[in-house]
C-alpha cells in the first residue's frame, strides 16, 4: 500500500522541520516546564500556608485552570496579556508582546496549576520531622523549604514532574491557534504546500512518539541516579 | 591560647578533668564534644520551665509544669506513654506552642513576642527519636548545612568542626556517606554531632535510643554519658534507667500532663513518694 507514497518530500524538508519546527517546541517546552515548576512550587506553599488568603488563592487559581480547555486559555491571553500589560505598567496603549511571549506566558501559567498539585504531593510526603530537625537547627521558614523539604520533594516528585513536561511538550502544538509554527505546524505547512499530507503526518506521529519514549526511558535512567538513599 | 581541636575559639585551658572524663569503651575518640565555657557552674538555671499549659483543643496535654534545670545539670525526664514528655521537652525550643507560663532559655524569654525564635533554636540542640538526619544530604552536608546558612560559618571552618565532631563519635570513615547507608545507631551519633556542631549551650534528646536496635543503644549511650560527664547541660527523655543512674542529676516523673515527681537522682530511685511513679519503675524495671 505504500507503493504510492513519496517520502522524499520528508527528507527533503528535514532541515526546515527540525531547524525551525523543533528547535521552536523544544524551546518553548523547556521554558516553560521552568517557569511552570517555580510557579507551580509557589502555588503548592501558598497552598499549604494555612494562611487563608494565600490557601484560597491558590486553590482558585489551580481549580480554574485545570477546568479550562487549554485552547480557550492561550486565546485568552493572547487577547488579554497586552492590557494587563498595559495595566501593570501604566501605560495608555495596550502592550504588544507578540504571539512567541503570549504563548510563553499562557503555558507557563497553565501548567504552574498541573505542577502545583504534583509538588504539593511532594511537599506533603515529607515527614513532619525533617522540618522539625531543620527549625530545632535554627533555619527560618525559608531556609527549611528551600534548604531541606523541596530539594527532597522535588526528587520524590521528578518521576511526575518529567511526566507532566511531555504532556507540555505534546500541548505546545496548540500554538498552532496563534499561527506560530512548532514541529507539527512546520510538518503541517509542508503537507499542504506539497499535497502529501499521509507521509507527514505520519512522520510527524512517529517523531512524538520516537521523542516521548526517549523521554521516558531517561526520566528512568535521570531518577535512580537522584533518588534519595534510604 | 590552648589549642582545643574542637571549639576553635576557647578563650580558657581546657580543665583537666575534661581531658580525662571519657572512658574510651566505645571506640570512641579521646576529645572534649564541647568547650569549658559550657561546662558545670552550678546555681545558674539554664533552663526554667514556670508554669506552663498546653491544650490540644479540649484536651490538656500539659498542666502547670514547672521546673529547672541549672547549668551543667543532667535531668532525665520519664513517663508512661502519651504523659506529655515530647510536648514538654519541644516546648522548651519553641518546636511546639503553649497557651500559658513562661519558658526562659539562657536568659531569654520563649514566649515573648520579640524573641527571635530561629536564632534561640540554634543555640539549644534537639536530638530526635528518628534520628531526622536529612537523606538528601552526605553526612559531611548534614553537618555543615546549619553552621554555614543560620550561623554564616566559612565553608572551611564548619568542614573542620563537623569532620572533628564526627571524629569524636567514631564515624570519621563515613564522611562521604548518605544517611541511608548508615545503621540506626551510627545515624543518632551523627544527630548528635549535627546538633553540637552549633555549640550549643544545652542539649535535648528524646527517647534517642528507643527507636533502635537492642545492640546500637549502648553505642548512643556511650556518646551521652561523654558528654555528661564533660558536663553539658541536658534534658533527656529516655526510659533507659542505666543511663539515669549513670550521669542523671535529677529524675523528672510525668503523668498525664503533670510532672508528679522532680527529685535527686538517689531519691528518685531510692524513694519515689508518688504511687503512680512507683508503679512506673516497677514496670520499666521488669525487663
Ligand atoms: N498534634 C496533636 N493533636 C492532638 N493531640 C496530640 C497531638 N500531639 C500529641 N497529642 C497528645 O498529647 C499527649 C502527649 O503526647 P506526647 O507525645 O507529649 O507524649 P509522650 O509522653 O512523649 O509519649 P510517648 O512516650 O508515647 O512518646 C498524647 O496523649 C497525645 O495523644
Ligand atoms: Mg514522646
Amino acid at each position: 500500500m505504500f507503493q504510492n507514497f513519496d517520502f522524499g518530500v520528508v527528507a527533503s524538508s528535514l532541515p526546515y522541520l527540525f531547524g525551525q519546527g523543533m528547535v521552536f517546541t523544544l524551546t518553548l517546552t523547556a521554558l516553560a516546564a521552568t517557569g511552570g515548576v517555580v510557579f507551580g512550587t509557589l502555588l503548592a506553599m501558598m497552598r499549604l500556608s494555612g494562611v487563608p488568603g494565600l490557601w484560597h488563592a491558590a486553590k482558585l487559581y489551580v481549580e480554574l485552570m485545570r477546568s479550562l480547555p487549554l485552547v480557550l486559555v492561550i486565546f485568552w491571553f493572547y487577547f488579554l496579556v497586552p492590557y494587563i500589560g498595559a495595566w501593570m505598567t501604566g501605560s495608555p496603549n495596550p502592550i504588544q508582546v507578540g504571539a512567541f511571549t503570549s504563548a510563553l506566558i499562557t503555558f507557563t501559567l497553565f501548567e504552574a496549576a498541573y505542577f502545583a498539585e504534583i509538588m504539593r504531593a511532594g511537599i506533603q510526603s515529607i515527614p513532619k520531622g525533617q522540618t522539625a530537625a531543620a527549625q530545632a537547627l535554627g533555619m527560618g521558614y525559608a531556609q527549611t523549604m528551600r534548604l531541606v523539604v523541596l530539594p527532597q520533594a522535588f526528587r520524590n516528585m521528578l518521576p511526575l514532574l518529567l511526566t507532566q513536561t511531555i504532556v507540555l511538550f505534546q500541548d505546545t502544538s496548540l500554538v498552532y491557534v496563534l499561527s506560530l509554527t512548532d514541529f507539527l505546524g512546520a510538518a503541517s505547512k509542508v503537507a499542504q504546500r506539497d499535497g502529501r499530507l499521509v507521509e507527514m503526518y505520519l512522520f510527524a506521529a512517529l517523531v512524538y512518539f520516537a521523542v516521548c519514549l526517549a523521554a521516558s526511558f531517561l526520566v528512568r535512567r535521570l531518577q535512580a541516579r537522584v533518588a534519595i538513599i534510604r | 591560647m590552648t589549642d582545643s581541636p574542637i571549639t576553635g575559639s576557647t578563650a580558657t585551658p581546657a580543665p583537666a578533668a575534661a581531658a580525662q572524663a571519657a572512658p574510651s569503651d566505645s571506640g570512641l575518640q579521646p576529645g572534649t564534644l564541647i568547650e569549658p565555657a559550657r561546662q558545670r557552674a552550678p546555681g545558674t538555671a539554664m533552663i526554667a520551665i514556670d508554669a506552663i499549659s498546653k491544650w490540644y483543643g479540649d484536651f490538656r496535654v500539659l498542666h502547670e509544669c514547672t521546673t529547672a534545670v541549672a547549668k551543667g545539670e543532667v535531668v532525665v525526664v520519664c513517663g508512661p506513654s502519651g504523659s506529655g514528655k515530647s510536648t514538654l521537652i519541644k516546648c522548651v525550643n519553641a518546636l511546639e506552642p503553649f497557651q500559658k507560663g513562661q519558658i526562659t532559655v539562657d536568659g531569654t524569654k520563649i514566649a515573648d513576642k520579640a524573641t527571635n525564635l530561629p536564632k534561640l533554636r540554634s543555640r539549644v540542640g534537639m536530638v530526635f527519636q528518628h534520628f531526622e538526619l536529612f537523606p538528601h544530604l552526605s553526612i559531611t552536608d548534614n553537618l555543615t548545612i546549619a553552621q554555614r546558612k543560620v550561623l554564616g560559618r566559612p565553608k572551611e571552618e564548619a568542614h573542620k568542626r563537623g569532620l572533628d565532631l564526627l571524629a569524636r563519635v567514631g564515624l570519621s570513615a563515613h564522611a562521604k556517606k548518605f544517611p541511608g547507608q548508615l545503621s540506626g545507631g551510627q545515624q543518632q551519633r551523627v544527630a548528635i554531632a549535627r546538633a553540637l556542631a552549633m555549640n550549643p549551650v544545652v542539649m535535648l534528646f528524646d527517647e534517642p535510643t528507643s527507636a533502635l536496635d537492642p545492640e546500637m543503644v549502648g553505642e548512643v549511650l556511650d556518646v551521652m554519658v561523654e558528654l555528661a560527664r564533660e558536663g553539658m547541660t541536658m534534658m533527656v527523655v529516655t526510659h533507659e534507667m542505666g543511663f539515669a543512674r549513670k550521669v542523671a542529676d535529677r529524675v523528672i516523673f510525668m503523668d498525664q500532663g503533670e510532672i508528679v515527681e522532680d527529685a535527686g537522682k538517689d531519691d528518685f530511685f531510692g524513694k519515689p513518694r508518688s504511687e503512680r511513679a512507683q508503679t512506673f519503675l516497677s514496670k520499666i524495671l521488669q525487663h
